[in-house]
């Protein structure tokens, strides 16, 4: 357990990838200039092991499984870090904790939740991992860890009601005085918050200027999880929290998808309001915890956007209709989303015409922009979309600007199909042959909901006339499996169809488990249709290969620990309503004060870790989940140098 | 958007008289003291659309909408006024501005439609769901003055069949099966090939169709070249179209994006399959596309065309001036309930023009309009009722549930109930007229009594 905790650390340690161990001058940096008080940070921060230990240049993290690896891995961070780093994952990973975030809203759960099952030391390393994330990922996890060894440094509670001013002295000290004052009652921190968060707003400028944001988000949790995320996110290149003043890298600043939205951030949500095509609705009434996520639009939206129909001129119809049908869900599943998406924009390319005294490059990429704004507020993007959207603006720019342009045009359209039929056809075609390798005779397999690939895997492996079983595996709302069961059956396929309740039942007599994907991230977690997560944990324990479908312009170089910092919200009404059943209604007449103290969450996605994933087949081949970096790294140079 | 818009205005509507003649051709009828043609063009201003065909029937009739529009929305809309012959119904205008017509998608609306149900609605169903065809429809307007039940008596033979028979399928998207009017009276026979595909068909006759289509062009163009019988949209195209949507013979669907991966390398065709096999499985299959899979799943086996439905939300507003009760019904309203279609209402809920001159001890009540420059003698009532401008209307006249158009003389003692008095009118002293309809230009002698009548001048 606690080997495998660590190498799904590992990646967030490579990608730090950019310093070097020996070099303090460098290191510093953005992060430490704004660490606070050097006298606190510095000692922790140069006997870091973990900064020292780690090589310039980074290896891709080998697999956990293979023990003489896993043990140099182990490694990496010295005992104590390594000891650190066990906590912090059950920190972010522990499944008891997302649920204890279910039920109550953040400051409950990292007070008593935590301190109930964890050290205090563990809890104060969680609550400053949680505000930002990507705090482990650069330098700064050396001293993000410094606390936590330190606990003498513990100053009294009061320290956390100071003016903003001492707040931002006693930094260090302030917090590591936290893990000591989780005992304090709900209402005292409520109080303690609310009062921070004044004294936060006032002193505001200052804050901003002397960088207090690292600091501050020790002491004031919540609140600043955005403001303090710009800083860390400079330093990370990768990340792709909101930017705010990033540095002036264009190369870079291409490269980065849209930043996401947090939509418990009033001021942010206002701004996007005022632009944005749709009217936004309110975050009501949705999951304290799951704020933060673009509230679902369907139905409320649906209305009003058609009848904005004639208004949005300069949205092309094409991608207007993609945008309607995404609203709407007729039109689901990551290729298909991704591929109606970009002949979209290959028709809006088609019309497109350069205005006067504007450059093609220039004009085209702001117009695509609009349009990929316009398909969020439609529903989020999907992280593949996400790099189609790169890949396209990168060819925009890089044309030449000797082109006409109807050459432009003309190119880029072949270049949008070179990417339909090389990432998407081609791949899946790759992937089908790998994937039916590993098919026998006599095999049971199992998937879950409606992977477009999985499906031509099962139809290409039935057509070269192996002997097998489907069990196709089903949720509520979306029963999505439902039109796989029904291609498949049509083909001739022996099926079996149950729903995710009777997992562990049917897993007795399943030999492998073929998954489908929505997107991989770089530490080998699989971001998929939820329910993923719980198919691969039990097929796991019984057992059984678990095997993930997907083709790498679906790989992200993010790193995600839990689905609950970034994933989508369905339609809550979904999950009340049972089809085709009038009867089951029982949260239909509803009070209002009734409902107020309902709250329906129909989440999309989930994350399964790397632990339960036994192969990824891709069109690469078939690789260890640990391998993900690596394509990551190898396939973006690629695309982006077509 | 790749939309036009064909406003069919329509001429001399028979149902109308007396109340169009010459020189008010039915689009220029006045509700609430507008033409009732304004109310689909500002609909469409508001929406943007301001490239549109009005079709009127008629060589003079077209001048006068001409003027008008011209007059009104001086360069804020684009308009070509096409006319054509009269009596050659919606489908034969159609057929006669064919040339014109080159978007992708044709927006045809009824010039006397009068609604607030957006027209971009309509538009985006269609689009989302790549219809051939697109009909709104919204619930059958109360028919009838409200608080005196007594309707107009000409048109109380009429109503009972006037209701339409729709079809929809479960998720309320499609249409399944259209009969209106006249149709009705007979029996009437669904597809059972529809209702097999299908599996459940939900009848409604609460529902009408507003005459608001939008058409895929090519489709159209093709269904009006073939069949020259069809004569009107509503009645014979758009249940042609939905009685052939499985077995869609005029279909030429596929032949655009044939062309179109035609021009790219033929060695794709084999990925071009695949992809569009991705995309068909990832979108929910309606019954259209099950039904024309044959049971292998191989390809398509039948050609199939989409006919949709866009149900008005019963919120809006939306009625269609083709009787002479709904003119009244629709002046009512439009002052009354739905009087966010007129930009302007005062605090009183009436609309009194700025110089209109009351006499003493009159009362004008809630939901009344008063056009500019009328005048009112002493101790006069006006209830729920229209007056135009420039009328002179002298003491003791009572004004209930009643339409009176531009420039019309009411003598002293006149009771008016639920009637329509057209312009140019004269009445006399102490007349009594009772669901009356009085053509334009007509002198009613004084002390007479009508009721239930309709008065016109003989034509000379």
């Amino acid at each position: 357990m606690d080997a495998r905790r660590v190498t799904r650390a590992v990646p967030r340690v490579r990608q730090v990838g950019f310093f070097t161990p020996n070099a303090p001058p460098e290191q510093p940096g953005p992060v430490r200039s704004q660490s606070g008080p050097p006298n606190s940070n510095s000692p922790p921060l140069s006997g870091s092991p973990a900064s020292n230990s780690l090589s310039p240049v980074m290896i891709p993290p080998p697999r956990h499984l293979s023990d003489n690896l896993g043990a140099r891995t182990g490694a990496v961070p010295v005992p104590g870090r390594a000891n650190a780093g066990d906590h912090a994952t059950v920190g972010s990973y522990n499944p008891a904790d997302s649920v204890l975030g279910l039920e109550s809203p953040p400051p409950t759960r990292i007070g008593d939740g935590e301190s109930s099952e964890e050290t205090e030391s563990s809890l104060g390393w969680y609550r400053r991992n949680n505000p930002a994330k990507f705090a482990s990922s650069f330098p700064g996890g050396g001293f993000d860890l410094s606390p936590v060894k330190q606990p003498e440094i513990v100053s009294g509670v009061e320290a956390k009601n100071q003016p903003p001013e001492k707040n931002e002295v006693q930094k260090g000290q302030a917090s590591s005085s936290k893990p000591s004052k989780a005992k304090t009652t709900k209402a005292e921190r409520r109080a303690l918050q609310e009062s921070q968060r004044a004294a936060k707003a006032a002193s505001k400028a200052e804050a901003n200027k002397s960088g207090g944001g690292a600091a501050s988000s020790k002491t004031v949790k919540q609140p600043s999880q955005k403001k303090d995320a710009p800083p860390v996110a400079s330093s990370v290149a990768t990340s792709e929290r909101i930017g705010v003043d990033r540095p002036a890298e264009k190369e870079r600043k291409k490269d980065v998808p849209p930043p996401r939205m947090q939509f418990d951030d009033e001021s942010r949500v206002g701004k996007a309001k005022r632009r944005s095509v749709l009217n936004q609705t309110e975050a009501r009434n949705s999951i304290e915890l799951f704020r933060h996520l673009p509230p679902h639009k369907n139905g409320t939206q649906l209305p009003y956007l058609e009848s904005k129909f004639f208004e949005l001129h300069d949205k092309h119809p094409a991608v207007y209709k993609v945008g309607l049908q995404y609203l709407t869900g007729d039109l689901s599943g990551g290729n298909a989303r991704c591929i109606a998406m970009l002949q979209a924009f290959q028709e809006a390319i088609r019309d497109y015409s350069t205005p006067p005294e504007k450059t093609l490059i220039r004009d085209l990429t702001s117009k695509i922009g609009g349009f990929v704004s316009f398909l969020i507020e439609c529903r989020p993007l999907s992280m593949s979309m996400g790099n189609a959207i790169r890949f396209l603006k990168s060819r925009i720019a890089k044309l030449p600007p000797i082109l006409s342009e109807s050459e432009a045009k003309a190119a880029l359209c072949s270049d949008i199909d070179r990417f339909i039929n090389e990432k998407i056809v081609l791949a899946d075609k790759v992937i089908v042959r790998h994937a039916a390798t590993k098919i026998r005779d006599g095999d049971v397999l199992l998937t879950y909901g409606s992977s477009c690939v999985v499906e031509m895997i099962l139809l290409y492996a039935h057509e070269l006339g192996k002997q097998f079983r489907v069990v196709v595996v089903d949720s509520r709302p979306m029963l999505e499996g439902k039109k796989l069961l029904r291609r498949l059956v049509a083909k001739g396929l022996s099926c079996t169809y149950t729903h995710l309740n009777a997992i562990s039942y049917i897993m007795h007599e399943v030999t492998r488990v073929l998954l489908g994907a929505s997107s991989i991230l770089s530490n080998g977690t699989v971001y998929s249709r939820v329910g993923t997560a719980s198919v691969a944990m039990v097929a796991y324990a019984y057992r059984v290969p678990v095997l993930i479908c997907c083709e790498a312009y679906k790989f992200h170089e993010r790193v995600q620990l839990d689905s609950i910092c970034f994933n989508e919200l369905g339609d809550p009404d979904a999950i009340a309503k049972v089809p085709g059943r009038v009867d089951v209604n029982y949260l239909d007449n509803l009070s209002d004060k009734q409902k107020e103290n309902l709250k329906l969450l129909n989440l999309k996605y989930d994350a399964t870790p790397s632990d339960y994933i036994s192969m990824i087949v891709t069109d690469y081949g078939m690789i260890p989940p640990t391998s993900v970096p690596v394509i990551v790294r190898e396939y973006r140079k690629e695309y982006l140098l077509i | 958007m790749d939309f036009q818009v064909v406003v069919l205005a329509g001429g001399t509507s028979k149902n109308l008289t007396p109340l169009v003649s010459k020189e008010v051709p039915k689009p220029l009828l006045p509700v609430a003291n507008r033409p009732v043609l304004y109310y689909v063009l500002h609909q469409l201003e508001q929406s943007n659309l301001k490239d549109l065909i009005v079709v009127v029937e008629g060589k003079d009739a077209a001048l006068l909408v001409g003027g008008w529009i011209s007059g009104t929305f001086v360069d804020r809309l684009h308009v070509e006024i096409a006319a054509v012959p009269e009596d050659i119904g919606s489908a034969g205008a159609i057929r006669a501005i064919s040339h014109h017509l080159t978007a992708n998608d044709i927006l045809v609306v009824s010039g006397d439609l009068v609604s607030d149900v957006p027209p971009g609605a309509v538009a985006a169903n269609h689009r989302r769901h790549d219809a051939v065809v697109t009909a709104m429809l919204c619930s059958v307007p109360i028919s009838g003055p409200s608080e005196s039940g007594s309707s107009g008596g000409k048109d109380k033979t009429k109503k009972p069949g006037r209701y339409n028979i729709i079809g929809l399928d479960p998720g309320k998207q499609f249409l399944l099966h259209i009969a209106t009017g006249a149709e009705i009276e007979k029996d009437t026979r669904l597809q059972k090939r529809i209702l097999r595909a299908v599996g459940e068909m939900e009848i409604r006759s609460d529902l009408m169709d507003a005459h608001m289509y939008a058409f895929k062009r090519s489709v159209l163009q093709e269904v009006l070249d073939r069949k020259d019988t069809l004569q009107s949209l509503k009645q014979d195209v758009l249940p042609y179209l939905v009685r052939s949507q499985l077995k869609s013979e005029a279909l030429s669907n596929r032949i655009p994006r044939a062309e179109e991966n035609g021009n790219e390398k033929v060695s794709s065709q084999n990925n071009q399959v695949m992809v569009s096999q991705i995309l068909a499985n990832a979108s929910t299959p309606s019954f259209h596309d099950l039904c024309s899979v044959s049971h292998d799943g191989s390809a398509p086996i039948r050609k199939t065309h989409k006919c949709c439905a866009y149900i008005a939300s019963s919120s809006s507003y939306c009625a269609r001036l083709n009787s002479i009760q709904a003119f009244m019904d629709i002046n009512r309203d439009v002052t009354g309930e739905a009087d966010h279609l007129l930009s302007s209402i005062s605090d009183h809920n009436n609309i009194v023009g700025p110089s209109t001159k009351l006499g003493t001890k009159t009362t004008v009540g809630p939901h009344c309009m008063l056009g500019e420059g009328s005048e009112m003698g002493d101790k006069c009532q006006v209830k729920r009722s229209v007056i135009g401008r420039h009328c002179r209307i002298g003491s003791h006249v009572k004004v209930v549930n009643s339409v009176v158009m531009n420039h019309v003389t009411i003598g002293d003692g006149c009771i008016i109930q639920g009637s329509v008095i057209c312009s140019n009118v004269q009445l006399q002293e102490r007349v009594v007229l009772k669901d009356c309809q009085v053509g334009a230009g007509f002198v009613v002698t004084a002390g007479s009594e009508y009721k239930g009548e309709s008065l016109a001048r003989k034509e000379k």
